[in-house]
């Protein structure tokens, strides 16, 4: 594998891990627990919308095959996306939601804060846009972390079950394969050694004043790296991308 | 101050232009009155997320997708906007809702149509948005401050969706022969019910000399409906889609197009809940009512522990 493959595979992971959260998060549209929620909540989706387009324009840049944003978007296959797991589990209830959102957010926080450093200076440049919005996010999620899990009986019932089922996904967040040690190695993306130290610090502090006990589930499920996703993701891409392939070749 | 003399320099201030303001002295009919219009207007936005939150998951690129997240995401401001205004008044916004979720106050009879294609989203922005517009700008000019301010920033914003709706339609009638085809069958199917959103024909609703005249209502049903039927038709023509009315002509005499006979049955069946997504929509916002209210639940009894502590403190 040479540096460009690394770097287009590496592109793939970060936008579509924001492609497929952003579509999770656009399903709550005009359904949200309260106005306001509905609102932020589409805010972030299109954050995360404005955030794929960047880094999947670059990606088929990079790759140099003449695939732009929209192509690599819409069509290919359930194995060829990289997004992590965790982004493409269903959305449940809210708790469900904001917990799968919190432990990403605090992941790509960090992840992109290193990104701003990035030798690559597209690269540098899309995570020093995205990290503000993000920053945002986090701080979104976050208090909604502390009002779910310090809430009512049901409330904190309900966030500790998301966070427990949700845990397993977690681990494959920090896996150092050959794409990532190459692009560590060339001062391109940060190690995620380190993100993992951070992610677990703060992940640990927000718990601890949300007064939710850390899950104890050991069971790692993995697999985005190779394209092994759950069931969740065809159903996903097959909404998402049926319009624009019914249609080959359509300009919208 | 004797009511009469009230109700004369309410309405002298009215004539004057200037605008009544949430502790100023208002008549109760007055205070009803935009009670109901601009709940049920905050209702249509809120309402109004759910036939283009549709399409949000299915958006044929990322451009669109972007874009459509937004105008929603503008739509629901809106009614925040609208009921933070309707507030003013001192009605709160769970009694609002409640009166919504219990079938008792209406939304705009066009969000209980289907969005079935992608067109119809562009659909939704050149005729609902086209046709609020025409509405809301009238309503700019009326005499209660909160409303009338909220109407200039929401006019604003909804002749972005009017554009962005145009530039769909247009790109569809410029694509394919399948594509050209969507829209035409979206125009086909929303020109009626967006003629008809602008309510009964004057005749059938007098405008009450009283509500002209407190700056209320500022404009007929007819009136508002020709300008938006003369600004619409010739941008039907000029992408080459075909308003489904045989009856339409231009009449060089008085420089407006006549339309065709306007099906009112239709209209007012749709109005007393008889229209294809009446059910579903309501369902939906009830659902999300009831879905929601753990959640809002426990941001109260988070609020009051954190306050509480401040307290102690």
């Amino acid at each position: 594998m040479n540096l460009q493959e690394a770097k287009f595979e590496y592109l793939l992971r970060l936008g579509d891990s924001s492609l497929i959260i952003g579509h999770r998060l656009s399903e709550w549209c005009g359904h949200g627990p309260i106005l306001e929620e509905d609102l932020a909540i589409i805010n972030i989706a299109l954050d995360f919308v404005g955030n794929t387009t960047e880094l999947l324009k670059y990606a088929g840049q990079v790759e140099g095959k003449g695939r732009d944003e929209d192509e690599l978007a819409y069509m290919r296959d359930e194995r060829e996306f990289r997004n992590l797991l965790i982004t493409e589990q269903p959305n449940g209830d809210y708790a469900y939601t904001i917990a799968r959102q919190f432990l990403f957010d605090t992941y790509m926080f960090f992840l992109y804060e290193g990104l701003k450093s990035s030798k690559d200076e597209t690269i540098a440049a899309i995570a020093a846009k995205s990290h503000k919005e993000i920053t945002y996010h986090l701080r979104h999620t976050t208090e909604w972390m502390y009002r779910l899990g310090d809430g009512t009986e049901e409330s904190h019932e309900r966030m500790q079950n998301a966070v427990n089922d949700l845990w397993m996904f977690t681990a494959e967040m920090f896996d150092m394969d050959a794409v990532d040690t190459l692009l560590v190695k060339e001062g391109i993306a940060p190690d995620l050694n380190k993100i993992k130290v951070d992610w677990e610090t703060r992940v640990k502090e927000v718990f601890a004043d949300a007064t939710l006990q850390m899950p104890t589930t050991t069971f790692k499920q993995k697999g985005s790296r190779e394209g092994k996703h759950s069931e969740h993701l065809g159903f996903l891409l097959a909404e998402m991308q049926y319009v624009h392939r019914a249609h080959p070749g359509a300009k919208w | 101050m004797d009511e009469q003399k009230q109700i004369d320099a309410f309405e002298a201030k009215i004539a004057a232009g200037v605008k009544i303001e949430p502790k100023d002295w208002m008549p109760e009919a007055y205070r009803k009155q935009l009670v109901r219009m601009m709940s049920q207007h905050a209702h249509s936005e809120i309402v109004g997320m759910l036939p283009e939150g549709n399409w949000i998951t299915r958006a044929p690129n990322l451009r669109r997708k972007a874009i459509l997240l937004a105008k929603v995401q503008d739509e629901g401001g809106h009614g925040l906007y609208l009921y933070s205004a309707a507030e003013t008044l001192g009605v709160d916004r769970t009694e609002l809702l409640e009166q919504l979720h219990t079938g008792k106050a209406k939304y705009s009879s066009i969000f209980n149509y289907p969005t079935l294609t992608w067109a119809d989203i562009g659909a939704i922005g050149w005729l609902v948005d086209g046709a609020a517009i025409m509405n809301q700008t009238a309503l700019a000019r009326g005499s209660y401050g909160p409303y009338s301010r909220a109407m200039v920033r929401i006019c604003k914003e909804e002749s972005f969706h009017n554009r962005q709706g145009y530039e769909i339609m247009m790109q569809l009638a410029q694509g394919t022969p399948e594509q050209k085809a969507m829209a035409q069958d979206a125009l086909d199917r929303w020109w009626w019910p967006a003629v008809m959103m602008l309510g009964p024909s004057d005749d059938q609703s007098p405008n009450s000399e009283q509500l002209m005249r407190w700056k209320v209502k500022m404009e007929s049903n007819d009136a508002i409906r020709e300008r938006f039927i003369d600004r619409t038709v010739p941008q039907a023509e000029f992408i080459g889609l075909k308003v489904p009315d045989k009856d339409m002509k231009f009449d060089e005499k008085t420089g407006h197009y006549t339309h065709g006979k306007i099906n009112w049955d239709e209209f007012f069946d749709v109005i007393k809940g008889n229209g294809p997504c009446n059910a579903k929509r309501l369902k939906d916002r009830v659902d999300a009512d009831k879905k929601g209210k753990w959640v809002r639940e426990a941001a109260v009894a988070y609020a009051t522990k954190r306050a509480k502590e401040k307290e102690v403190a």
